[in-house]
């Protein structure tokens, strides 16, 4: 070749571009965060469990006294049963409602959506506050209305009781299972169903045979989500539970978190809880990407709703079942509370008023610190989750650095651990000195970081994904740096889905509880806080105040959310 | 002097060897294409070049100076090269005016001198009236001419062209082989164009790299590479054709070289019968076998040329159509 005869030895202009990489830089950061946020507290939470108390020494004492006793493993026992009883509850509501939401001609299924959302959004101590108002015994309206209506002595309702737990755990659980469902069902195309029409089956039998089973590994997904939500619930079981003379584990490790805390045996404790969802999650992850689903994973092509006929109205009328029961009753005597001098004395004008909100707005000694807490520490855990979840999504998906996998997988790793036993690792982790942080606002943000990372990262991922890697070369032939690129073509391109993943982690991080309860200091409370504070002490018309009041700056968050992602985007696989 | 010198390369992953021993010289304007199957190590080649990946052998040589070796890179913003995409990578929250001065912006040219070349680049690939436009707004075909726009403006040393066309349909893709030479006649940009598709390569190209299996089969001008390929692989994939096997070699024969008579021709005639026919319109394309062999030819006759089914012909092949090819 006319090669060989150049000239052999050219100048060179490579060594200029050798030297100090600052990605390595970046790579240190990013890894020392993630250490501090997600391994330190898990491995903490480890050694901790066998530590000795007083000497620090080795031990199995922990798990000795977290399990020596009948109603320590009974507790175990309860939770698995709520867990599984109300996973089936909330299929038993979800399914169905999915399946005539996103395939059928049944009515008003925008509503049924937005009321779903609307489920969703509820906190579980706002629900289970409600179902107390509205299920107590003798107080409950509906044993009221029922005394009323039959003259009888006392009504049939007690929501402290195992099955009164299940429902509430089940009725704002169940939009997981929907969210599920409806994602699988929007990807069954209409062609396989014909296609079972045209061979002669019915309806009926095309839903039973091809687009149930079809579902069926999401649905299952669905289920294993729920069950972990319900044995990972701290507020509706202390609410309800306690009352009614039972535990389960979580209210067992708060506990355990009581005067005097004894953390290494809460640490003993949550494990049972910490391999069930480990084992859990890996196994819906393996069904919901079993091969052989191949209607899961592409586009579904055409969809037409299936005519239901009369049927429409049954289905509607179902969906208004569930939706009168975790949202209209609930909110409607809430507001009632809310309202109300008095709670108890019903609807009426001389009970109305509006100084519960008034104090809880103005003259509580705690609360209007406590919104303010929730959003503060809702704001910063979400920011700074975004700023990690997108750097690291970035460098996973550009291949930036070896073991960048690695990097994802930590950032994933946190969904696993449930926020009770998250926090029991924080405190072990960051409570003692030297780093001292127990009563801070920073134990606060850093654990709520840590608990929504995985949302954010799932996200963010699926954002830079989406974004064609040419976009950026096409920068940099052009003379721009991988800086320019990030700063002029990426950032402009993924700011809705940033934006998205922000609210996806604030609006729960507002919210939060499980994790807060072991956290929180005298001058760290947020509102989650405050209302199962004001629960204990039975300060109804306060507490449906204070919730109804962040319902309703939740609003604004979901509209903002809904104008830049899309009307569904909480309802997204994303989004838990 | 040459403008660009790929001495040797190769490219591995992990123990699938992408490109192996390429080499190839360019003259300054010199248009040169890439051509091969898909997985032949043409687009690999083109991240070389542009800087994306380091070879893990032999050297890159720009005016002279080493710009890419296995030890480093000089990386893709500081090679003074523009590159069209497959997707085109027209970024969709710039109009089309941001887009195409970008590279000038950050090369820091003034404001009234980018809106100076803008306009002009616009103009030579006729989107002067779209330049506030956002790129969703615009045809495929429009996105395409602003992708070219926004790598001519910069005025790169070279030009790299990774399939261009091929999210084209193929009114506009025979459109925008013209016009990529067109504007390769204008500016005189040195320019590497890598595709899959023959046609694109023979009307844009000076030379042309044929490349199976990440080695190169041969670089010659497109009428070299029809009318005397080297290899079986390069006949086969440039055009149609039939392979003769004669005393232990292999023969490339075009189908558009033997004659097809009634008549016995003057000389070098074989008699042959028609075995299968397809109408295309601008030409009759016959399968006929030579009698007594067992293997058809396939050959070109006029659309006028009608034979029927088993109809007894006669062929005539001149021995200078057969071109030796390396197996």
């Amino acid at each position: 070749m006319t090669v060989s005869a150049l000239p052999a030895a050219p100048t060179t202009a490579v060594q200029r571009s050798r030297g100090f990489d600052p990605t390595w830089l970046l790579w240190i950061v990013i890894i020392a965060v993630l250490l501090f946020l997600v391994v330190s507290p898990f491995v903490h939470l480890l050694i901790t469990s066998f530590k000795s108390e007083r000497t620090g020494a080795f031990t199995f004492a922990n798990y000795a006294a977290a399990y020596g006793r009948e109603r320590y493993v009974q507790a175990l026992f309860n939770s698995l049963q709520l867990g599984t009883c109300a996973a089936l509850l909330a299929g038993l509501f979800a399914v169905p409602l999915a399946w005539a939401v996103s395939r059928t001609d049944m009515p008003g299924r925008g509503l049924v959506r937005t009321l779903v959302l609307a489920t969703f959004v509820t906190p579980p101590y706002t629900g289970a506050v409600a179902w107390i108002l509205l299920a107590g015994p003798n107080a409950g309206w509906l044993n009221r209305i029922f005394v009323a209506l039959t003259g009888a002595e006392s009504g049939p309702f007690n929501i402290y009781s195992f099955p009164g737990l299940v429902l509430v755990v089940a009725l704002y659980s169940y939009p997981y299972i929907f969210i599920f469902t409806t994602a699988a069902l929007e990807l069954v195309s209409s062609e396989m169903e014909d296609a079972a029409n045209i061979l002669g089956a019915g309806t009926w039998r095309t839903m039973r045979r091809v687009t149930l089973p079809l579902a069926l590994p999401a649905i299952l997904g669905g289920l294993i989500i729920c069950f972990l939500e319900a044995i990972a619930l701290f507020a509706s079981p202390a609410m309800i539970a306690i009352p009614a003379r039972f535990n389960v584990v979580t209210t067992q490790l708060f506990q355990f978190f009581g005067n005097p805390v004894r953390v290494e045996v809460a640490a003993a404790y949550a494990m049972p809880l910490l391999v069930v969802t480990i084992l859990l999650v890996v196994v819906q992850r393996l069904m919901t990407r079993r091969k052989g689903f191949v209607a899961l994973t592409g586009k579904g092509g055409d969809r037409r709703p299936i005519a239901l006929g009369r049927g429409r109205w049954v289905a509607f009328g179902y969906a208004m079942l569930i939706a009168t029961m975790s949202v209209f009753l609930p909110y409607l005597f809430l507001l009632q509370a809310a309202f109300a001098k008095a709670w108890g004395k019903g609807f009426s004008l001389e009970n109305l008023t509006i100084r519960n909100f008034h104090f809880v707005l103005f003259e509580h000694a705690t609360a209007p610190s406590a919104v303010a807490h929730s959003f503060l520490y809702g704001a910063a855990s979400a920011t700074v989750a975004t700023v990690i979840a997108i750097s690291v999504a970035y460098i996973v998906n550009r291949r930036l650095i070896r073991f960048a996998d690695g990097l994802g997988f930590l950032c994933v790793a946190p969904f696993v651990i449930p926020g009770v036993v998250l926090a029991i690792g924080f405190y072990s982790a960051y409570a003692p000195p030297p780093i001292a942080l127990y009563g801070t606002a920073w134990i606060m943000i850093l654990a709520f970081t840590t608990r929504f990372l995985p949302i954010g990262y799932v996200n963010a991922n699926a954002a830079i994904r989406s974004l064609n890697p040419e976009m950026e070369e096409a920068v940099r032939v052009l003379g721009g740096s991988r800086m320019t690129a990030l700063r002029r073509v990426v950032t402009p391109l993924l700011k809705r889905s940033l934006l998205g993943a922000w609210l996806l982690m604030f609006i729960p991080a507002t919210r939060e509880l499980s994790s807060a309860i072991f956290l929180y200091g005298p001058k760290t409370k947020v509102v989650a806080v405050m209302i199962f504070d004001m629960s204990d002490e039975g300060n109804f018309e306060y507490l449906a105040a204070l919730a109804l009041i962040l319902q309703l700056l939740t609003l604004p968050l979901l509209w903002i959310g809904q104008r830049a992602i899309g009307r569904d985007f909480m309802l997204r696989r994303t989004a838990t | 002097m040459s403008k660009l010198i790929l001495r040797n390369i190769a490219r591995s992953f992990g123990d699938f060897q992408a490109v192996n021993d390429f080499s190839l010289e360019m003259k300054p304007g010199e248009f040169v294409s890439l051509l091969g199957p898909s997985g032949c190590g043409k687009t690999t080649t083109l991240r070389m070049i542009a800087g994306f990946m380091p070879p893990s052998a032999g050297t890159i040589e720009m005016d002279g100076q080493v710009i890419s070796s296995a030890a480093g890179v000089v990386p893709p913003e500081r090679r003074r090269m523009s590159m069209i995409f497959q997707s085109y990578a027209i970024w969709p929250n710039m109009t089309v005016g941001e887009n195409v001065g970008f590279g000038l912006e950050v090369r820091k040219l003034p404001r009234a001198e980018i809106g100076r070349r803008v306009d002009r680049i616009l103009e030579v690939v006729q989107m002067g009236a779209l330049k506030g436009r956002y790129p969703a707004e615009l045809s495929g075909g429009q996105q395409q001419r602003v992708a070219l726009a926004r790598a001519i403006v910069v005025e790169p040393e070279v030009l790299l062209l990774d399939e261009p066309l091929s999210n084209l349909d193929a009114n506009l893709r025979e459109e925008m082989r013209f016009e990529i030479r067109r504007l390769h006649d204008e500016f005189k940009i040195t320019t590497v164009y890598v595709t899959h598709d023959q046609s694109e390569a023979m009307v844009t190209s000076d030379r042309i790299v044929v490349m199976n299996k990440g080695r190169i089969e041969q670089i010659d001008p497109p009428h070299v590479l029809y009318g005397k390929p080297r290899s079986r692989f390069v006949a086969g994939f440039i055009g149609r054709t039939n392979f003769v096997e004669r005393g232990g070699a292999t023969y490339s024969l075009r189908p558009q070289s033997i004659g097809l008579s009634v008549a016995e021709p003057a000389a070098n005639g074989i008699e042959a019968e028609i075995v299968d026919r397809a109408y295309l319109g601008e030409h009759w394309d016959y399968q006929v076998k030579p009698l007594g062999e067992a293997k058809p030819l396939r050959v070109s006759a006029g659309p006028n040329a009608i034979f029927e089914l088993s109809q007894r012909v006669w062929l005539e092949i001149d021995p200078a159509a057969m071109v030796r090819v390396e197996a």
